[in-house]
């Protein structure tokens, strides 16, 4: 489904803030393959899921998604193949436009937009129930601007969004670090239940090491632009914390272990 | 108050036209969220080119429609300097609006080109703005153009790919990941908006009966000054996307009633356009002070990276 070959990245090349994001990284997904990718602050996760989109072009390596190289392809043109949750839940949706439209504007992800209705009846009634499946009453509110909507509904209606055009690859950075608890456990089951509705292929960050092990087939640890840590399967799912933990003062050494990498 | 109520029609038509013009403001600084300098080269644009094929003796939409069509090629320009060449939108809108300088002398050959309304058949005139049959007052001529193409952006702007200009101006990020390209939107927009300024640029020669280099100066403020008290007076009721734009035209007939008012009462006319600068930076500045001194807005940092 995905093969990511050697690639790397680094911004301001050749100046003192000179920084390699991804260092030669390669990578595959299986089809279906749900990956949680866990790691420090600046390890390249984010780096690694832009590269992906296209948010920038890697310098160096390849990236095939279901067969079709899209390394030199430009972010726009990606998106057919992808759909995005972004960690800032305003970055996902258009605020000024309603539930409806967004829904319509990501339902079109891929195709060509001409002059027909940007949204018809019948796809206005569709979205309602989707969007009752959400359990968040929102279904009643389908012409509401997304800007009035809480943190975790907007990420909520990212995520039907980024999974209305099934996607080759769902791409989630740390989706629910901005909500709180109960809304990020809310968000991440509606998560389980769209990925497996579907059979999506899924890669996750996320800084919660609970989260990382419970959810997918399979984990990856970054550091510094590279993986250091693949686990999948029955060894994966006799993760404790504790090993991620030791795992992570072994690359990084203690002294630089973040706060967000301590669990509460 | 004689001089202003005789004066009154005048200011209207023009607050029309200008509303007109005040639309495509709107559809690069409210929707696209561009902030288009060209507007003041374009604005004297369309009147130039509208003037001197009339003189020709082309026939009178036969060259609104060319006027319009260069105005569109302006904001092509402004665009491709934006979306290819990585010039921010200020600096190409005002790259674009210095050659259109040369561009307008050109078209006119001199700095002024004056057309008689007698000779040729203007749609609108400032000679028509009183004792007309309606069909041929200026005044309810601009109108009609305002409500047609308020119609015609009401249609396009609920469409597939108007909702794509409308994302594209609103969140950039989210469109591109929605495989929207905004790079294409930009360009689009920035040729909707200059046309439809052209066009209005176009009308305005004819109510004005010349053409002149200077027609077009500070055209973005009084677009903006439109499009501003169009929108603080009407966002309680207007939520519509066409009552918006209607809001902008009313905005453009306020603005110049009120000057007019203002002129009426002996303001000196040399300092008008310092007049408008100084209400519009005001109105401008009122959403800023709004969030900096009266409420706390939590903000998120590292949006594209986080
Ligand atoms: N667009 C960019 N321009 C410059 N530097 C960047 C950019 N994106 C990432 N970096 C740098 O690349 C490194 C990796 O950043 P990245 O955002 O991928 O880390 P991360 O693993 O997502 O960290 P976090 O857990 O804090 O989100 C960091 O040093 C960061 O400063
Ligand atoms: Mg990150």
């Amino acid at each position: 489904m995905l093969d990511v070959k050697n690639i790397s990245k680094t911004f301001y090349p050749g100046t003192i803030n000179e920084k390699t994001a991804i260092d030669n990284l390669s990578f595959h997904m299986d089809d279906g393959d749900f990956v949680t990718v866990i790691g420090g602050n600046g390890a390249g996760k984010s780096s690694l899921l832009n590269a992906l989109a296209g948010t920038w072009l890697v310098d160096e390596g390849s990236i095939v998604i279901d067969g079709t190289d899209v390394t030199k392809m430009p972010e726009h043109k990606r998106a057919a193949f992808l759909g995005r949750v972004f960690q800032d839940p305003m970055l996902g949706t258009a605020a000024t436009m309603g539930i409806d439209e967004n829904l319509a504007l990501a339902a079109r992800r891929g195709k060509l937009r001409g002059l027909k209705p940007g949204i018809s009846k019948a796809e206005r009634e569709s979205y309602r129930e989707l969007v009752a499946s959400l359990g968040l009453g929102l279904e009643d509110r389908l012409t509401a601007k997304v800007g009035l909507l809480s943190g975790g509904q907007r990420q909520a209606i990212t995520l039907l969004m980024s999974t209305l055009q099934r996607p080759k690859l769902l791409l989630l950075d740390e989706h629910t670090a901005a909500l709180d608890p109960k809304t990020a456990a809310k968000v991440l089951e509606t998560t389980n239940r769209i990925v497996n509705e579907h059979h999506l292929t899924t890669l996750m960050i996320t800084h919660n090491m609970k989260d990382a092990i419970a959810n997918g087939n399979r984990l990856i640890m970054m550091s510094n632009g590279k993986i250091i840590y693949d686990v999948r399967g029955e060894e994966k799912q006799r993760l404790q914390v504790t090993d991620l933990l030791k795992k992570f003062e072994e690359v990084a050494g203690s002294s630089s272990m973040s706060d967000k990498l301590i669990l509460g | 108050m004689f001089a202003f109520i005789n004066a009154l029609p005048g200011a209207v038509a023009q607050g029309l036209i200008w509303g007109l013009m005040a639309i495509g403001v709107y559809i690069t600084y409210k929707v696209l969220d561009f902030a288009d300098l060209t507007v003041d080269g374009t604005m004297c644009t369309g009147g130039a080119v509208c003037i001197m094929m009339m003189l020709k003796g082309h026939n009178v939409w036969v060259s609104l429609l060319v006027a319009t069509l260069v105005g569109m090629l302006a904001g092509l320009i402004t665009g491709i300097l934006h979306t290819l060449m990585g010039i921010p939108p200020i600096l190409s809108g005002i790259l674009t609006q210095l050659a259109l300088y040369s561009v307008n002398l050109k078209i006119m050959g001199k700095s002024n080109q004056a057309i008689n309304v007698d000779k040729y058949p203007l749609l609108v005139s400032l000679r028509n703005v009183k004792k007309m049959p309606i069909f041929q007052n200026t005044i309810f001529v601009s109108a009609l153009f305002c409500i047609v193409l308020i119609a015609i952006l009401y249609w396009f702007f609920g469409t597939e790919l108007g909702c794509s200009l409308r994302a594209t101006g609103c969140n950039p990020n989210m469109s591109r990941a929605q495989g929207i390209n905004t790079k294409r939107n930009i360009v689009i927009g920035l040729m909707i908006s200059n046309g439809i300024v052209a066009l209005a640029s176009a009308l305005n020669a004819q109510y004005l009966g010349f053409a002149d280099i200077n027609m077009g100066r500070g055209a973005i403020v009084i677009g903006l000054a439109a499009v501003i008290i169009g929108t603080v007076i009407f966002e309680k009721i207007f939520k519509n996307f066409a009552l918006k734009l209607l809001a902008v035209v009313i905005g453009g007939v306020i603005y110049y009633v009120v000057l007019q008012a203002v002129i009426c009462m002996g303001f000196d006319s040399d300092l008008l356009k310092m007049l408008s600068a100084v209400v519009v930076a005001i109105f401008l500045a009122i959403p800023y002070w709004k969030q900096h001194f009266f409420a706390k807005k939590v903000t998120k940092g590292g949006a594209e990276n986080a």
